[in-house]
């Protein structure tokens, strides 16, 4: 009766995904070697919709891949080079065993090496591609381009990565495209658009690392091969896009431009040719042109201002923010090589200190902390600069990733760094003000009190009066007074009935979605605890800012 | 070899006793000759190769075993000397004695043994003769010292002198006897004075082995100063001699020698051939590579992307990119605004927090200036884990979820659209003092009957919320229902195990007395054929007055009353497990009571009739089942899925149930539609106590535990096709919820938009 009965597990879901061990031995390496390969070819495991179904009715955990990833593994030459690899590495250890040191000779210099140009161009069909992915690569190359030579990777890998990571630098100052920057407590966090890719990219503060013991360095270093590779194709076509020659020669101070006829090259850009448009695109197309006008600005910030870094500063940041918006930077001479222009130097504008005080102060510069740069950068204006003198209690630094929706908690910096993007008065002017009606409204409250004290005094002679004729036993003269038309405020009375129909609607939800709708409801709600817990903060903060303020000047 | 050392001990014994008298000579001598005696032995290999080396090498042997004592015999050098002296004759013995080499060997050991015996007779001997003489030639024995071999003075070897440091002595001479130290140490003011005043200080050494301070001699100085200029020891060397060539630079015609070039120099070497061979197969195997040709082209970079194609990209159609780090917010600032900062609370939450449970991987933290801050501990970590993440993470496509929240709430129509409905509570009926459990409405809507747990059946007028009557019942009122046939005017009442019937006595008197009639008429029938359980008794005296007129007595205490449309039969309900007596029908015409089921079939919740049909519903805990009366039989069972049913509501129509259950639900059956719920309805919080459908309008109500009534629109359409509109229009609140319990019954009136309530808060409240 019937046909033959299906096999359970035969089709379906349980044959596009295999197992790590499974896959491992169908490509027949070890498992350090099918780390590596995924790495480079970048096969990452599946999270099966039906786990229980792929992993064969049992609820171990396992991790899976693709069946389809595991077979384009299959043809990758570099497994080969893997496998040739291993052959020399026991070739080695035999002939150091035996002592042969012409074979040990001969065979270190046949030993097997591999490229990843072809992974590269595979995993990165399009250049586009590329840079999507290519903040990953940045922050592993700028981190392992600060490790000393403590035989944690080897000294080339270093030494590449660091010419890579200045490579790309240069691009960027050379293109103006640093976008943002900002001070975290993990190290300086940079975002540059290039050909319209926002990508961002994270620089630990230059520090010797302490290398932890629990982290994996042939992971890391497997990483970076892959990634020296990727950045090093990405530079070569980035400077080709400029006319420049790659590799470029000499940079490392960052102090010298790539060429002169970049900057010249970019004030005659090319204007957008304008279409005719209607309406509502007008509109649009309005708004963007504004954009990119005030993103002009904001690439010339720095155009013909003078620094000077001192030597407590970061200088390699400072110099890359500043070059990027085109202002002239330098620093003394012993501390790096490149330095352009003196401290003498008559003309410079600002010069860059971290420290409270400067014992020989030129009169026609500006001595501010390292934070205004940043800030100025993330404002897209230069901010006063009075605010970041040497020894003032810094504003607080902002991230320029945060941006508000509707709802947010906004910190009142930012407030005030938008007023002044849009023009408004300064905002120290405006605190004075305020601080002034603070002062005029205690004054008001003070009356306000004695008022409501005299009412209070007016009640109590009344409640005493009652009181009295109680006491003489008479009953109280009832009154009856005309009754008072209750004003019905039809907005909200409105209001309360939409409120109300609401209510009964969700009512009426069935199971699914109001699961659904409690949840984002639920989410919302704790968007706004959070913003106003932190206003809350932020007054208690203020408040107890002024006490002390109050008590100092008593 | 034996033979030669018998010649040696031969010759030692034959002169022994005349060399005596010359040992302190031969003493002095002894560096001399045993260089000489190398030299001699080096003159005698060359002599004998070949044929005398084993000889050589015992005598060695045994001159070095009498070294190795250390003690000084003279007979070494007697033995010496001797040889010195022999030197022509043993040589000539030894040539001689060499051809019978072989022919001693087995007498060997024995004459080795005998060698060793003489020897330590002569050692005794020698040291009595010299024992006189030594301590007078010892310091000139030291002034032909040249040897370079350790000083012998001291024979402790060459070990550190620290060793010595506690002893008084600081080793042992050559005779065994103590070498000690001076009896007074130079502390350090001493040493200054004598570098003050000693004008030989400068070249005073001071020995170690012999604590003894030695002063250089001007040659030794001088040799000194020449050693340190880095020239030679010796004063006539001249390291500038002209060199002599010993070859002539020019290429002479003929060779150095007359001998003729091997065979072999003309043969190719086997040896290499087959090493070569070797090589050459390894090569051809694959086994050896050729050197590798330097390739460059690793780390050069070119434009990769200069043909661009995405034929690739299509293969990837499950292709997930990792998803970016997120980016940092104002907290990660190294100085951010105040209220970012974490308070005491946060901090200890924070810490207490597991890793995966933390809403910010870090403590924010504000440093006053750049220079501060330190560098991150945790950020080799935490790239780590993007590593990790992006190759080990497995990744799945996940929807977000895009729904603006309102979208997801139904359309339903506007209430204002569907009035009329009840919206406000207009009127109170206090007067119970205990919780009311139960109300009914007289058919005309005038009338309103409420049994309480106080014992009392109160009737009030609906319109004034004056309370018209109070009856005391003597017991718990459960239930009460008033008849819904407008031409009776009787209420019947569940009190414990007993049902009574009233005779409230508001109406028409052509009503009441149709009533009496319809009461008094069965009388006359006598006592109901019926089972002796139930047990109709007509109500005298007191009771009688107050308008009590019947009593059904029944066997276990009576939950609910339900009375059929027409108002002549009377159902009510026992809940009993056990029993198959859960539900008796009484006919009020003919005094009768009959138990329709002959099996339990679980726990009765509630009964209520059908408007039009015969038919009977009975909702027990899970379930209702429905009952044809005239054929006897079930029709339908409908599931609930709930857990337990409190009430059940008929529609007037006949065609829709509500049921209500303690567990919040409220479930609306279309009986033309499923045996399952239509619509489930979960808008109480807590269980809901009762449900009623409106005679006319198409409202019906729920009350619940939470203290509100929800009432509701619920359009039937006579078009089978379109299914029934339920929409909520009102939640009306007012009842105090006393005991956790909140509105126990709930009731519309006949033909207005009202619904009556009745809570624990021992009031009634008419809403609308």
């Amino acid at each position: 009766m019937g046909g033959l009965q299906k096999k359970k597990f035969e089709r379906g879901s349980a044959t596009n995904y295999i197992t790590r061990n499974r896959a491992r031995k169908k490509l027949m390496l070890s498992l350090p070697d099918f780390r590596r390969l995924c790495i480079l070819k970048g096969i990452y495991p599946h999270e099966p919709k039906h786990k229980k179904k792929v992993n064969k009715g049992s609820t171990a955990p396992r991790t899976f891949y693709l069946l389809k990833d595991i077979r384009f593994l299959l043809h990758e030459p570099i497994v080969s080079k893997f496998r040739e690899y291993k052959i020399f590495v026991r070739k080695l250890k035999r002939a150091y065993g035996k002592t042969e040191w012409s074979a040990v000779e001969r065979l270190k210099e046949n030993k097997p090496t591999y490229k990843l140009d072809h992974i590269v161009k595979e995993r990165y069909p399009t250049f586009i591609d590329a840079l999507r992915d290519i903040d990953d690569a940045l922050c592993m190359c700028f981190l392992f381009s600060t490790f000393a030579r403590t035989g944690k990777c080897h000294v080339q890998t270093i030494q590449l990565c660091r010419r890579l990571t200045v490579e790309w630098m240069n691009y960027v100052i050379a293109s103006r495209a640093l976008r943002k920057v900002f001070l975290s407590i993990k190290g300086i966090y940079y975002q540059a658009e290039v050909m319209g890719q926002l990508i961002t990219w994270l620089v630990p503060y230059q520090f010797s690392h302490d290398h932890p013991t629990d982290v994996d360095y042939r992971v890391m270093a497997t990483f970076t091969e892959l990634y020296t590779t990727l950045l090093g194709f990405v530079n070569f076509r980035l400077y080709q896009s400029l006319n420049l020659v790659y590799p470029p020669k000499k940079l490392s101070a960052l102090s010298s431009s790539l060429a002169r006829v970049v900057s010249s090259e970019e004030e005659e850009e090319a204007k957008v040719d304008q279409f005719p448009v209607e309406g509502e695109d007008m509109e649009t197309m309005e708004a963007k042109e504004k954009e990119e006008k005030l993103l002009e600005a904001q690439k010339k910030i720095f155009e013909g201002l003078k620094f000077f870094i001192n030597r407590e500063v970061p200088r390699e940041s400072l110099a890359f923010v500043i070059r990027c918006f085109g202002g002239e930077v330098s620093w003394d001479k012993s501390v790096c090589i490149g330095s352009t222009f003196d401290v003498t130097d008559e003309t410079i504008t600002h010069q860059i200190v971290d420290r409270p005080n400067v014992d020989k102060q030129y009169m026609n510069r500006y001595y501010i902390q390292p934070q205004w740069v940043y800030d100025c950068v993330n404002a897209k204006i230069l901010l006063p600069v009075e605010d970041y003198f040497l020894g003032v209690t810094l504003p607080p630094h902002l991230s320029p990733f945060v941006e508000e929706k509707e709802g947010d908690y906004v910190p009142p910096e930012k407030l005030k760094i938008m007023a002044i993007q849009r023009g408004e008065k300064t905002a120290q002017d405006e605190e004075e003000e305020e601080e002034e009606e603070e002062e005029e409204d205690e004054e008001e409250e003070d009356e306000n009190e004695e008022e409501e004290d005299d009412e209070e005094e007016s009640e109590e002679k009344e409640l005493k009066k009652m009181e009295e004729q109680r006491s003489q036993g008479k009953s109280l003269n009832v009154k009856v007074t005309p009754g008072k038309v209750k004003v019905e405020n039809a907005a909200r009375l409105e209001q309360e009935e939409k409120a109300e129909e609401k209510r009964l609607a969700i009512m009426m939800m069935k199971k699914k979605e109001k699961y659904l709708y409690d949840k984002i409801m639920f989410g919302k709600k704790r968007k706004v605890r959070e913003a106003n817990k932190l206003a809350a903060k932020r007054k208690a903060h203020d408040d107890a800012e002024k006490m002390k303020k109050k008590k100092a000047r008593k | 070899m034996e033979a030669s050392r018998r010649n040696v001990q031969s010759a030692g014994q034959r002169t022994g006793m005349k060399k005596t008298e010359k040992t302190n000579k031969k003493r002095s001598k002894q560096d001399d000759e045993e260089e000489e005696d190398q030299l001699f032995h080096l003159n005698k290999k060359e002599d004998d190769e070949g044929v005398d080396e084993d000889l050589s090498d015992s005598e060695d042997s045994v001159y070095s075993g009498l070294e190795d004592s250390g003690s000084d015999s003279e007979e070494e050098e007697e033995e010496e000397g001797l040889d010195d002296d022999d030197e022509e004759e043993e040589e000539e013995e030894e040539e001689e004695e060499g051809l019978d080499d072989d022919d001693d060997d087995e007498v060997e050991e024995e004459e080795v043994q005998v060698q060793s015996e003489q020897s330590s007779v002569k050692k005794s001997k020698k040291k009595e003769e010299t024992g006189g003489g030594k301590e007078t030639k010892k310091d000139d024995e030291y002034d032909h010292d040249t040897s370079d071999e350790e000083d012998i003075r001291n024979t402790v070897g060459n070990i550190p002198m620290e060793w010595y440091k506690d002893f008084p002595h600081v080793g042992y001479d050559l005779d065994g006897k103590k070498i000690y130290k001076p009896i007074r140490n130079k502390d350090e003011l001493d040493e200054f004075l004598e570098k003050m005043e000693n004008p030989d200080y400068w070249k005073t050494v001071h020995d170690k082995k012999t604590a003894s301070d030695i002063i250089l001699s001007d040659e030794q100085i001088e040799l000194v100063n020449r050693l340190q200029k880095g020239q030679f020891g010796d004063v006539n060397f001249n390291e500038y001699e002209p060199a002599v060539d010993f070859f002539t630079k020019d290429v002479m015609i003929h060779p150095v020698t007359n001998r003729p070039a091997d065979k072999r120099s003309f043969i190719p070497s086997l040896i290499e051939k087959e090493k070569v061979s070797k090589l050459v197969h390894a090569i051809k195997m694959g086994w050896i590579k050729p050197r590798r040709v330097e390739d460059d082209s690793k780390g050069r970079f070119y434009d990769l992307w200069a043909s661009e194609s995405s034929s690739i990209l299509a293969n990837h159609k499950m292709h997930l990119p990792a998803p970016k780090i997120p980016l940092p917010g104002h907290e990660e600032s190294y100085n951010p605004p105040p209220e970012y900062m974490f308070t005491e609370e946060e901090k200890a939450l924070w810490e207490q927090q597991d890793p995966s449970d933390r809403r910010l991987p870090f403590i924010p933290k504000k440093y006053a200036s750049l220079r501060q801050v330190p560098a991150f501990s945790r950020f080799i970590h935490e790239r780590f884990e993007r590593c990790l993440d992006l190759y080990l993470c497995p990744r799945q496509r996940k929807m977000r979820v895009n729904v603006n929240p309102e979208d997801l709430i139904p359309k339903l129509p506007k209430p204002k659209d569907l009035q009329p409905f009840p919206t406000t509570q207009s009127l109170v009926y206090r007067g119970h003092s205990s919780l009311v459990r139960s109300i009914s409405v007289s058919p005309s809507g005038q009338w309103l009957v409420s049994g309480s747990d106080d014992g009392s059946v109160r009737l009030w007028e609906v319109c004034s919320s004056r309370c018209m009557k109070t009856i005391q019942v003597g017991g718990a009122v459960k239930s009460v229902a008033w008849n819904p046939n407008p031409a009776l005017c009787l209420v019947a009442v569940a009190v414990e195990s007993a049902v009574l019937i009233l005779s409230p006595a508001l109406a028409d008197k052509q009503v009441i007395s149709s009533s009496e009639k319809l009461l008094t008429a069965q009388t006359e029938e006598g006592p109901s054929e019926g089972s002796q359980t139930v047990v109709w008794s007509e109500t005298e005296g007191e009771e009688l007055n107050q308008g009590i007129r019947l009593k059904i007595q029944h066997p276990k205490a009576v939950h609910q009353v339900t009375w059929h449309s027409k108002g002549d039969y009377l159902a009510s309900v026992m809940p009993d497990h056990s029993s198959h007596q859960q539900v008796f029908i009484h006919q009020l015409s003919r005094q009768r009571s009959q138990n329709p089921f002959r099996r339990n079939k679980g726990l009765v919740q509630a009964v209520s009739f059908h408007p039009i049909r015969p038919y009977f519903f009975v909702a027990t805990q899970r379930s209702v089942r429905i009952y044809n009366l005239v054929k006897q039989e079930m029709t339908k069972k409908l599931q609930a899925n709930s857990k337990w049913i409190s009430s059940i509501a008929v529609h007037s129509g006949g065609d829709h149930v509500i049921c209500g259950s303690y567990d919040c639900r409220l479930s609306w059956f279309d009986l033309d539609l499923s045996t399952k719920p239509y619509k489930m309805l979960r808008h109480h919080k807590k269980a809901v106590r009762s449900v009623a459908y409106h005679r006319g309008y198409p409202l019906f109500a729920s009350a619940s535990d939470d203290g509100s009534v929800i009432v509701c629109h619920g359009t039937v359409y006579n078009d089978l096709l379109q299914n029934p509109l339920i929409v909520p229009v009102k939640v009306l609140r007012g009842h105090v919820t006393t005991h956790d319990l909140g509105v126990l019954d709930v009731t519309f009136h006949p033909t207005q938009p009202w619904v009556f309530s009745s809570g624990a808060d021992a009031t009634i409240r008419l809403f609308t």
